[in-house]
């Protein structure tokens, strides 16, 4: 684990240059790890340590990121769930900022329980990156003022699902990567941060695909690289030119993505459960460590935190096993059902379940205590978000934050 | 002096602060198409924006004809200087943007977009102007005239209500609107015909199966995709076959090949019917299947999908298509793959043809409602 925080203050800059160690600017955090480190977050959940709730203009899947003072979010609205929207609040007060819409250019049907508004936006903390079910990639800066826009629903027509499509974009330096899989087409895209310009595209597995692309930190001087996820395998890519550098031949899920955790990489496998592979210090190869059939995470992804691999089934069993051993070490059954990934921060594991039942969780090495729990009474399915000592989460209707009162 | 007064005359009038808009950015950003011209586009929005509200009808006016990616950018334009204009405490121009919302011949989604701005600033918009708009080009304002209606209804009695309902089912095309109207007029004796109302294609002659095992039937050009010859006999995947008459009384149009005919594992169906249009004129194909299809338009291919069993529902696609004036033929292929699980055994579509706000279009000679 000590590695993994010197990776962690290596990579940094090189990751985000203009880095704020408090911002959590995308899917699952800067370092798509779920794990918030040094926050003093409220573990007893209830009303009285709700700093905010502010209304949202439409539905979304979709989870906040902060940028400094702003916490940003999508949402998608309309008959036809066409109108994208990009929202801007004030962190401190939950006051709309600005907010910007604009109008799908790709197709918007979904299943009813998802939308258009389900990728989480990106930000390198100059501008922000939207991307939605229709394939529409928008950029602003940080005041709402678009940069460039992207149909890419229009470039890559038939890159859509008709359940909906849900892969969050990532950045890692001057690129910010899309992935947008189907069975009638697919690719992941690389463009160029500034200009919206693309620097590479790869054709992907014709397959439906809901997972998101991870960062993987290197070290060596060496950007990080970008880990794809599809019922392939796992495929580390070169964020600046697209060159793949490894895949890994197996089929991994297609809704939970990998996460990377103390130089390892967690990939859930459909066939072989969670999977380990431990790449190079430089990225550019892997070596199978293990797989653990009995873990399968349905929605959520897999979460790394304090020497244990955590993971949600579909029957809300949250299950706790060994990092080095991969040994189940206990289970404890969960209220409901989760699409959104878990939380890790300060000993303490956070979850939001689909009805809406967010519960703290402390973790021991020989059980689960459920610390606190608070009924939010809306459906949740986005993936929470921390910043400033502040727990951020969203649903269809409603933002909120979290924090201990001074 | 002299001068200076009518320079400020002309920067207040409304066709003056047309000439002062800034018509090249304007089209630098109504033509921006896929990854190209984006740092261009960025230079102009800057531009427009700085200047700020003189260039807000402008805007507006420069949506038509303009690129969907190029749409947004106008959009994002328009968004920027209204709500500066907003924050700094600064009205709107409500005139022109009221005379530019009512004036049919501008483009919907801007007439539209201005309507929401203006709204902001002036609540008696809504129950000014919406009436009027019910079977407006632009979906939203009919929805809002459509919901409109439907309180007045609800709160009416008797004929009054039938009435209003009658009024509403004008200019209803959103399915959730439709249901609510047509279960009133329902309790009130008038059954509606939904086939009719969205302009489902009901009959249709079909010929199959052809194989597709392993899915491969759908790369395969099978005879009815080089050949319009409705009493053609064809080697099928289990026998000799040729074109059947079928049609469906489904309220929304579904020809259920599954049901209808026989949910034939790993084959390929055509199905073919005419729309006699009486004009050229585009118009939207809206289909809904859960298998893999392709369309064509006398003779051409419009659109294909090759994706199986992710979920059906009503305008699941839209196909831009342009008709002729005369007979129109439309020709589906549908595939059907050999998934086993019970999600994967639907075999069917519906196809409508519509306006781009998706009122019906129906062959000539057909009345509507």
């Amino acid at each position: 684990m000590i590695r993994w925080f010197v990776m962690t203050l290596i990579i940094c800059p090189l990751l985000l240059p203009q880095s704020r160690a408090a911002d959590w600017r995308q899917f699952r955090g800067n370092f798509t790890d779920s794990v918030a480190v040094g926050q003093s977050l409220p573990t007893e959940l209830s009303q009285s340590v709700v700093i905010w709730q502010s209304a949202l203009p439409g539905r979304g899947l979709s989870g906040p990121i902060i940028v400094g003072d702003q916490v940003v979010i999508t949402a998608s609205s309309g008959y036809y769930d066409d109108r994208l929207h990009i929202i801007s609040l004030d962190a401190a007060t939950g006051l709309q900022v600005w907010e910007r819409r604009f109008q799908a250019t790709g197709r918007t049907s979904t299943h009813p329980t998802m939308c258009v508004a389900t990728p989480t936006p990106a930000s390198d903390g100059e501008r922000i990156y939207a991307f939605y079910s229709s394939n529409d990639l928008v950029c602003t800066d940080m005041e709402g003022n678009l940069q460039w826009y992207r149909g890419l629903g229009e470039e890559f027509p038939n890159a859509s699902n008709s359940l909906g499509m849900s892969s969050s974009p990532i950045v890692i330096g001057a690129t910010v990567i899309a992935q947008a899989e189907s069975e009638a087409e697919s690719f992941v895209i690389g463009v160029e941060t500034s200009s919206g310009e693309t620097k590479w595209i790869l054709d992907r597995p014709r397959k439906s695909n809901w997972s998101s692309p991870t960062v993987l930190p290197t070290e060596g001087g060496r950007s990080a690289l970008a880990l794809l996820q599809s019922a392939a395998g796992l495929t580390a890519v070169d964020p600046d030119t697209g060159t793949i550098l490894w895949s890994y031949q197996d089929e991994a899920s297609r809704i939970p993505s990998s996460t990377v955790s103390d130089g390892m990489i967690i990939m859930p496998s459909s066939s072989n459960g969670l999977t380990i592979l431990q790449p190079s210090t430089d990225g550019t190869s892997y070596t199978l460590i293990r797989s653990a059939r009995n873990a399968r995470p349905a929605r959520p992804s897999p979460l790394v935190a304090d020497g244990k691999i955590y993971s949600v089934n579909s029957s809300g069993v949250l299950s706790a096993a060994s990092f080095d051993t991969g040994k189940r070490l206990w289970q404890m059954r969960l209220d409901g059902q989760f699409s959104s990934t878990p939380l890790a921060s300060n000993g303490h594991l956070f979850f939001f379940s689909e009805s809406g039942m967010a519960t703290v969780v402390r973790p021991t090495e020989e059980t689960g205590t459920i610390v606190s729990q608070l009924d939010l009474t809306e459906k949740i399915q986005c993936s929470p978000a921390v910043a400033n000592h502040a727990l951020y989460i969203r649903s269809d209707a409603h933002l909120w934050k979290f924090a201990k009162r001074d | 002096m002299f001068r200076s007064v009518l320079l400020l005359l002309a920067v207040l009038s409304p066709a003056a602060s047309r000439l002062a808009a800034d018509g090249p950015s304007i089209d630098v950003l109504r033509n921006v198409q896929g990854a190209t011209g984006a740092t261009v586009a960025r230079a102009a929005f800057r531009t427009l924006t700085s200047v700020g509200a003189t260039n807000l009808i402008p805007i507006l006016e420069g949506f038509q004809g303009a690129t969907r990616v190029g749409t947004n950018w106008l959009r994002g334009a328009f968004e920027t200087i209204a709500a500066t204009e907003i924050e700094a405490g600064r009205n709107l121009p409500a005139d022109e943007l009221t005379e530019f919302i009512q004036d049919v011949g501008n483009d919907p989604s801007a007439r539209r977009l201005g309507y929401e701005w203006l709204l902001q600033q002036d609540e008696t918009l809504k129950q000014r102007i919406v009436p009027d708009l019910l079977q407006d080009a632009d979906p939203d304002f009919r929805r809002d005239a459509v919901a409109m209606l439907i309180d007045q209804a609800e709160t009416s009695e008797g004929q009054q209500a039938t009435e209003l309902y009658r009024q509403a089912l004008k200019g209803a095309v959103h399915d959730d609107q439709v249901k609510t109207i047509a279960a009133a007029l329902e309790s009130a004796g008038e059954p509606v015909d939904l086939q009719t109302h969205f302009g489902f294609m009901p009959e249709w002659k079909i010929v199959g199966p052809f194989d597709n095992r392993e899915m491969k039937g759908y790369a395969v050009a099978y005879p009815p995709e080089s050949e319009f010859d409705l009493t053609a006999v064809y080697d099928g995947q289990l026998d000799t076959v040729s074109w059947q008459n079928i049609a469906t009384d489904d309220d929304y149009g579904i020809v259920n090949i599954a049901e209808q005919i026989e949910n034939y594992k790993g084959s390929v169906m055509y199905a073919v019917t005419m729309f006699r249009s009486a004009a050229a004129q585009d118009v939207q194909f809206r289909l809904g299947t859960p298998n893999a299809w392709k369309l064509w338009l006398n003779g051409e291919l419009m659109f294909e999908r090759e994706e199986y069993h992710r979920g059906t529902q009503m305008d699941q696609y839209r196909v831009p298509v342009s008709l002729r004036s005369g007979g129109n033929t439309i020709l589906l292929k549908i595939c059907q793959n050999e998934d086993e699980q019970g999600w994967a055994q639907r075999y069917q579509y519906q196809l409508r043809v519509s306006d781009s706000a998706g009122a019906a279009i129906l062959p000539s000679g057909e009345n509507h409602d």
